[in-house]
């Protein structure tokens, strides 16, 4: 961003800076009682857990009754709501503004609990104990790949299904691949329901009929086959499993299905969550261009951890000249040098006021004389060669800053040329992390507002 | 130096930008590295700028010093067929086997059965030998799964174990964890200096030792620039907004009167310097942390312009520099 001589080409500039797309308002949606479901996806790393717990507080207290269901929330984010350990049961979250008549729970997904669930309300007690205790169960539900993605959308079917929420913000699992717990369900209902299920139930199932002889020759060849590879007792265990779990699978199907539909449906709105970094927004690209491949509908983008300045107007190259000025004393107190530069704002500032003319006298420093007596890096304890110092540093990190703005600009054009029809609200970063429900509240104005406060002077 | 180097982290730490220019340490001055891909995500091809990565040896790099970098990414279902073939010799019970679906059950359903692929598939790398007897590779890197998945990625021949009690997988199995577990291995965590990643490092480090894997260092990737250190920040709490605004003045950004551009300039600067401290003190706090994990600690710069194959190479050297490689 260099300085440029025209006022109004740069005040154009400028006003590209703040809005650049279609602004996403995040309260009229979480508002709106229509809307049922809110799921946060993105790549990991990029605050996605933190936004759901921002945006289900928000709504809470703007009257709604809200469940924030959480993958793998950090200890921190669970202790911002007050509760140390969160489980698979939604617990209400104290302190919150309730004045609206809204209400925060928030739970953490187990799988493995919830896959117990599922066996233990659909099957009776004794083939339930049967299939808790195989050890294929066992890892099954311990977490392989998949299972998380599953369990998180069986969750949420089954707390839409109980209806005492009237809105569920969602996280997602952090996959290997962000878009994961879309295909999960699908693969997993495929697979209980597919072939290889058929044989592996064959010996079992099949085994008395005559009809079905020449069938179960082939199969018994196949299961054979499995067997050698995976080991016998381990393809006994898959099979009692399978067998113990047949009459559930029709329904494994069913949900499978209805929760698919439900992300479709008009009270589903997914928000895609990244930071202005280049893979995180290529990877929000491809979502977005996923989710309406799915005829998924989408609210819009959440960018976090956007950088602004309240001194946007210096560029980095000014900033970076000055800074070199006051750490060079030899050429900052060569009289000529000195007096073009003090002329130079005046022409270069955008707002082109007049005023530092008539400074000048009160910005010259009368101790100038005795400084260039003193060996350059050394003694640098006089107030004025310390106020220098400083100065040049802030200098330093104003041009590093405003880089960084340049650069977040740049891969979130990017990001608005392929895909102009999104609507994004970026959230200005913080320094840390979110301790307590003040922060997440203040998360949730940042969101609600759209795009990211200056740094106030002073604070 | 172990001959097989996992590197895992946190999501979004870098870590597979930390296995690459790793690799390229270890091959230069006329050595092999392998790099292998275990997530599917063709991360290895983005990084090197090349084309996606079929499943098979190819050589992506030349390292300094005449050294060679291959890479592999890694697919589960190929890896399958051929590890059947390998045991078995089942040409057409392998794609019967695949109609069926069960190599897609096997490789993404099935407990494990795909994580045991993947770290037998490295194994075996480390362990190959040409026919003079030399090993292929002087070392495989692998671009491993995230921090919380890693000890039950790399333990997970031992559960197939328990759980295949007889035959080839089991025996494939406790073959692998042999080398897991040796010191042949060295389990590398990428972390940034930010809470949530350190906490997950330690998380992941407390598992490993558990678990009896092999931890090796700690990689504080992406580490920004000091601009100010801490005498800067002290002067940001001593210095004179007045003093500061002539400063700036004096550097030619316009007046330090009330109300003059050099003056305006204060607020906002200090208010970034605030900021920057904030996020010092954190960094801080994060990095001693770190050190009482009592792991060999290295910090690896950030690139502000991203990652590209010149930064690698960088990246790679500093890692020579650190002793790493």
């Amino acid at each position: 961003m260099s300085p440029s001589p025209d006022p109004a080409a740069r005040h154009q500039e400028g006003a590209r800076h703040l809005s650049p797309a279609r602004v996403l308002d995040v309260d009229p949606l979480l508002e709106d009682p229509k809307t049922r479901i809110v799921v946060c996806c993105g790549s990991g790393g990029v605050g996605k857990t933190t936004t759901a717990a921002a945006l289900g507080l928000r709504a809470a207290e703007r009257g709604r009754k809200v469940v924030v269901l959480t993958i793998d929330p950090a200890r921190r984010l669970a202790q911002s709501m007050g509760i140390d350990s969160l489980d698979n049961t939604p617990r209400r979250v104290k302190g919150v503004d309730d004045s609206a008549g809204g209400e925060l729970h928030a739970m953490m997904l187990d799988m493995k609990r919830t896959f117990d669930e599922i066996v233990e309300a659909h099957a009776d007690p004794d083939r339930a104990a049967a299939i808790l205790g195989n050890p294929f169960y066992q890892s099954l539900s311990a977490g392989f790949a998949g299972t998380q993605e599953y369990m998180a959308m069986e969750k949420l079917g089954q707390l839409r299904a109980r209806d005492d929420w009237d809105l569920i913000v969602v996280d997602t699992p952090p996959s290997r691949s962000a878009l994961d717990f879309l295909d999960a369900p699908k693969r997993l209902g495929s697979f209980l329901d597919g072939k290889l299920i058929r044989v592996l139930l064959a010996p079992a199932k099949v085994g008395g009929r005559a009809g079905m002889k020449f069938l179960n020759v082939g199969m018994s060849m196949m299961t054979g086959v499995l067997g050698k590879v995976l080991g016998g007792q381990f393809l006994k265990d898959v099979q009692t499993f399978v067998a113990a779990m047949d009459s559930m699978f029709g329904g494994f199907r069913t949900r499978a299905d209805a929760t698919y539909k439900l992300l479709q449906a008009p009270g589903t709105a997914f928000l895609v969550v990244a930071a202005p970094e280049r893979d995180a927004l290529r990877e929000a690209a491809y979502f977005v261009e996923r989710l309406a491949a799915e005829d998924m509908p989408l609210a819009g983008l959440v960018l976090n951890r956007v950088h602004g300045s309240g001194a946007d107007r210096l560029s980095a190259e000014r900033a970076l000249a000055a800074a070199e000025n006051l750490e060079d004393p030899r050429i900052v107190d060569q009289d000529d040098g000195k007096a073009g530069l003090r002329n130079s704002p005046d022409t270069q500032d955008s707002s082109g006021s007049p005023e530092s003319a008539p400074e000048e006298p009160e910005a010259s420093r009368p101790t100038e004389t005795s400084q260039r007596t003193e060996a350059p890096g050394t003694a640098e304890d006089t107030p004025e060669r310390s106020a220098d110092r400083l100065a040049a540093g802030l200098l330093r990190l104003h041009a590093e800053r405003m880089h960084l703005l340049a650069r977040e600009q740049r891969t979130r054009d990017r990001f608005t040329a392929r895909h102009p029809e999104v609507a994004v609200t970026e959230v200005a970063a913080l320094p840390g992390d979110v301790h307590d429900l003040a922060g997440l509240r203040d998360i949730g104005a940042r969101l609600a507002a759209g795009r990211p406060e200056l740094p106030e002077p002073g604070a | 130096m172990s001959r097989l180097q996992v590197v895992s982290g946190k999501g979004g730490t870098g870590k597979t930008t930390v296995a690459a220019a790793l690799a390229l340490a270890l091959a230069t001055e006329g050595k092999r590295a392998l790099l292998v891909e275990v997530e599917g995500r063709q991360g290895i091809a983005q990084l090197f700028e090349t084309e996606a990565l079929p499943y098979e040896e190819r050589k992506i790099a030349v390292a300094p010093g005449g050294g060679e970098v291959y890479a592999l990414a890694i697919d589960p279902e190929l890896a399958l067929l051929d590890y059947l073939q390998m045991f078995y010799k089942l040409g057409s019970a392998g794609r019967a086997l695949k109609k069926l679906g069960a190599i897609d059950f096997a490789t993404t359903i099935a407990p494990g059965v795909r994580d045991v692929l993947l770290t037998g598939k490295a194994c075996e790398a480390v362990r190959r030998k040409d026919r003079s007897g030399r090993f292929v590779y002087d070392y495989v890197v692998m671009d491993a799964p995230p921090t919380g998945r890693i000890t039950r990625f790399l333990n997970v021949n031992d559960e197939v174990a328990g759980l295949a009690k007889v035959g080839p997988i089991h025996n494939q199995a406790q073959a692998v964890m042999r080398v897991l577990k040796s010191r042949e291995t060295a389990v590398h965590l990428v972390t940034l200096l930010e809470e949530m990643p350190v906490q997950e490092t330690a998380d992941g480090i407390a598992e490993l030792r558990a678990a009896r894997l092999p931890v090796g260092r700690v990689i504080v990737n992406m580490v920004r620039p000091a601009v100010l250190d801490a005498a800067d920040l002290d002067l940001v709490r001593d210095t004179p907004r007045a003093a500061l605004a002539r400063s700036l003045s004096g550097a030619g950004l316009g007046g330090a009167r009330r109300g003059g551009h050099a003056e305006r300039l204060v607020d906002p600067l200090l208010a970034q310097a605030e900021e920057y401290a904030e996020r010092y003190a954190l960094e801080e706090e994060q990095r001693a942390v770190l050190t009482d994990l009592g792991l060999p600690l290295h910090e690896l710069p950030l690139f502000a312009e991203g990652m590209d194959l010149a930064g690698l190479y960088e990246l790679a050297t500093e890692l020579r520099k650190q002793g790493i490689a």
